[in-house]
């Protein structure tokens, strides 16, 4: 198999990526790997997560362009640390915090091609945590309420929205 | 010659070849990444802000809160020469890139070098937990720890929906990641490393060679981690790379027990060819070196060679990279140089070895 870059030298280095369900195959040489500037997986200047990572947002539909033409670039540029949606794709790095908030709706598609999730499950810092925790709980108990309604255990479900009621009582109470 | 300790010793206690599972797992590593709210990420942060936040985060160490932890060593790397940054790279302590590109960069090693805490990295905060053998879950446990004691001095950056906050979108939510280095001479020789390999990655895992250029694994080592971070709690995590790994080194074992009754003389006469080769070579390439140490470390864990132990072959496989050679000659060398130093080295171990019975 030939390069996909060069289309001379043997392609050296195949890897697929895989996420989510979706393929991707990569058939390049060392040579061309190296002159991009990205070298080869598993060394320090590796052909990066970064860059493999901007090579999915240049796939991101931009915004407005729904009539299928060439979509208007958004001037979006984080108010907090001022890093712009371009410099974003570029590194295929975040430059603070609020930059998952400004550039919202670019960041879920991202997660869910990265990790066929958008949403967190695990560990919760204690300062933020009993309330995300509370809120957590309501949702298992409300599938849970939901599970016994079609099984028709009304009394268990009673019980179950007695709890949820007072969980989220204290939610709101902070 | 540096004076600092993480330079004097090739192998930190996490190398020793000990551990469950040593023959085919060398190590066990778990990082977390998190950053502080409010705080640019590095990257973007000015050096002023940089230092803020290193200052801040190493109140923790410097306030003795970790002493429940171990001991531990502040290291400004603006202190470091190039070569000793070099040498923790090799050592795996640090990242290449809290090496060459940080501002304001720290690391806080603990005494026995198994837990490496990185300030201003690609993250703020990156907590490394470091074990010999296959002890992912333990390693995990610790850092979990250490990120708890973190965390009363930090104000995270933290989202309820998206979890903890990281510079780069493939680390949000749990920020973890973990993973596991693997000697796997027996799925290589056998041919069923691609095949192997291949199904890892449909699990959300990634594996990828560790040492040497390109996709070529040199020395047949292997490192296997999570690729997902997000959308799995950390135990979920865990469990996956654990039994996944658990599964690797069953077929690994099946390999190298198949190959010592169908083709033993084959098998024996690469590990003593390699030994050979390792004992009197007056030069030696760290590509043939990397091979060769990995046939006689099979040979060792088949019981063929005795009087050489797995922690001499650990020993061999850092002291040997070109960072820990100039370090120990104590010049700048050039690539014949290294070869004929990495060559005498060799032999000089071995030597010992062979004098010492192993012992």
């Amino acid at each position: 198999m030939l390069c996909q870059e060069c289309g001379k030298r043997p392609a050296t280095l195949h890897f697929t990526k895989i996420v989510g369900g979706e393929k991707n195959e990569f058939h390049i040489c060392e040579s061309c790997a190296r002159e991009k500037g990205e070298g080869i997986p598993g060394t320090a200047n590796g052909f990066s997560i970064h860059s493999l990572l901007s090579g999915l947002l240049d796939f991101e539909p931009s915004g407005g362009g729904a009539n299928g033409g060439f979509a208007v670039k958004q001037p979006a540029r984080c108010d907090k640390c001022g890093l712009t949606h371009a410099q974003f794709s570029k590194m295929g790095r975040f430059g603070c915090s609020k930059c998952y908030s400004q550039f919202s709706d670019k960041v879920d598609p991202i997660l869910k091609r990265v990790h066929g999730s958008t949403t967190h499950v695990g560990k919760i810092p204690k300062r933020a945590g009993t309330t995300i925790q509370l809120k957590r709980e309501i949702e298992t108990l409300r599938r849970e309420l939901q599970d016994r309604i079609e099984r028709e255990e009304f009394e268990n479900a009673a019980q179950l929205r007695d709890r949820i009621r007072e969980l989220e009582r204290n939610v709101a109470e902070g | 010659m540096s004076n600092r300790s993480f330079a004097q010793h090739a192998l930190s206690d996490w190398m020793q070849g000990t551990g469950p599972e040593a023959d085919i797992v060398i190590s066990s590593r778990t990082r977390i990444a998190r950053n502080l709210r409010g705080h640019p990420f590095p990257m973007l942060a000015t050096s002023e802000q940089s230092s803020e936040v290193m200052e801040r985060l190493l109140t923790v160490p410097e306030g003795g809160r970790l002493n429940g932890i171990g001991e531990f060593e502040t290291i400004r790397l603006s202190e470091l020469s190039e070569l000793e940054r070099r040498v923790l790279v090799e050592k795996h302590l640090i990242s290449p890139n809290l090496a060459n590109e940080s501002r304001s960069g720290a690391v806080i090693l603990s005494r026995n070098e198994s837990i490496s805490i990185m300030v201003n990295e690609e993250d703020h905060l990156r907590i490394q937990v470091l074990s010999p053998g296959f002890q992912i879950t333990e390693a995990w446990e610790l850092a979990s720890r250490i990120d708890d004691i973190f965390e009363e001095v930090a104000d995270y950056a933290f989202d309820e929906r998206r979890g903890y906050l990281t510079s780069c979108p493939t680390n949000v939510g749990t920020g973890i990641r973990a993973s596991v280095m693997m000697h796997l001479p027996g799925l290589v020789l056998t041919q069923q490393i691609n095949r192997i390999l291949s199904a890892i990655t449909q699990v959300g895992l990634a594996v990828r060679g560790i040492y040497g250029e390109g996709s070529e694994a040199l020395g047949n080592l292997f490192q296997i981690s999570n690729q997902i971070t997000l959308g799995q709690s950390e135990h979920e995590i865990i469990d996956n790379l654990h039994g996944v790994a658990k599964q690797i080194i069953d077929h690994e074992r099946a390999a190298r027990s198949r190959m010592l009754q169908e083709s033993r003389i084959r098998l024996e006469d690469r590990v003593f060819r390699s030994y050979g080769i390792l004992s009197h070579a007056s030069i030696m390439e760290s590509k043939e070196s990397a091979q060769r140490l990995s046939d006689v470390r099979l040979g060792i864990d088949l019981g063929l060679i005795q009087h050489v132990t797995p922690k001499a072959m650990n020993e061999l496989m850092v002291l040997t990279q070109p960072g820990f050679l100039q370090q120990n000659s104590g010049e700048k060398l050039t690539a014949e140089q290294r070869d004929i130093r990495r060559a005498e080295l060799i032999r000089q171990h071995l030597q010992s070895e062979s004098n010492h019975g192993g012992v």
